[in-house]
């Protein structure tokens, strides 16, 4: 069936059965992040009162939603800005209102990321506001997200990508998909000192050592969410 | 290393994030049970191997994931020209010829 044939009749609210991931609060389940093992809340508890030069903190059990779907459609990026507020961003542009944010990650997908708690109702109301020809996907138990701040990320980005992340190539609110030391990572550069690592969960670990190691000549500190 | 300019990233990217998937170009027939054993053999395996020009499919594979055609001189290793799927190569080697005959 073509765009054109399916556009009318194809309901997706009616063709997509969405459905809670996340444990119900009092089901004795506790959800957790890739990095559980590593107890970073522990860390920053110890840290509490070091200063570092690369900051390190994981902003988890968020919602990630993958959207998919035709720029040319007005039905999909008009349904996308009514649910988010938020216009789907250019090639290797990242936007931000409050605790949303989207990622461009091809000419046809994006990576919407939001609050844990309001994945469901976020993915639902996409669902019910999205005609034709799209997919919306809730990723988020496959992905993490690390924020790296400090005065000494730029030098670690340099170790682990084949990017190139000087302000005159990668400002503020560019976002890539690159190789990140042997596997891949989002980056996004959210401030001047500030980027964010979206990696993959099975990696997570692979990426928590990686940057340990990586950053035994500056000094890393892990703070909490 | 090549450092490839991707047209859907529309931006140069190091080798490592692309993957080559070899010729471009090479139609699948039309009708494949009516093909010979011959035809379906030069479609499945044959390949050119030319000295200069040659068109080639790659993948953006860590990246935007798209696939796209880069048009490459095997002898100098040389990228000319870099186009997405369904264009038409601008550079091949009749072009090239008629460009030295000049």
């Amino acid at each position: 069936m073509s765009d054109q044939t399916n556009t009318a009749a194809f309901n997706y609210a009616q063709t997509i059965n969405a459905m809670d991931q996340r444990p119900v609060s009092d089901s004795g389940i506790e959800g957790h992040s890739p990095l559980h093992h590593a107890d970073l809340a522990a860390m920053a508890k110890a840290q509490q009162a070091s200063t570092g030069t690369v900051e390190l903190t994981e902003l988890k059990l968020r919602g990630h939603i993958v959207l998919r779907g035709k720029l040319e459609s007005s039905a999909f990026t008009q349904g996308v800005e009514s649910v988010l507020g938020l216009a789907l961003p250019g090639t290797l542009k990242m936007v931000v209102n409050g605790d949303i944010s989207i990622r461009w990650i091809s000419p046809d997908e994006w990576l919407v990321v939001v609050p844990g708690e309001r994945t469901f109702e976020i993915e639902q109301a996409l669902v019910n506001a999205m005609q034709g020809h799209c997919a919306i996907v809730n990723v988020s138990g496959g992905q993490t997200i690390l924020r790296l701040a400090g005065s000494d990320v730029q030098k670690v980005l340099q170790k682990s990508a084949p990017i190139d992340v000087h302000a005159s190539k990668f400002p503020v609110g560019k976002v890539v998909t690159t190789v990140f030391a042997k596997t891949q990572a989002i980056i996004s550069r959210t401030g001047d000192q500030e980027w964010e690592l979206v990696i993959r969960r099975s990696f997570s670990d692979y990426v928590w050592l990686w940057l340990q190691d990586c950053c035994a000549e500056f000094s890393l500190v892990v703070r909490e969410d | 290393m090549f450092y490839i300019y991707c047209p859907h990233c529309e931006e140069h990217r190091e080798e490592e994030e692309f993957h080559a998937s070899g010729e471009a170009h090479i139609p699948r027939p039309l009708d494949p049970e009516s093909c010979t054993d011959k035809e379906w053999g030069e479609y499945m395996f044959f390949r050119t191997n030319p000295r200069g020009i040659h068109h080639e499919l790659w993948v953006h594979a860590i990246g935007c994931r798209k696939f796209f055609n880069i048009t490459r001189d095997t002898q100098t290793y040389e990228i000319k020209e870099v186009y997405k799927i369904g264009e038409k190569p601008t550079i091949t080697a009749a072009s090239v010829t008629a460009a030295k005959e000049v």
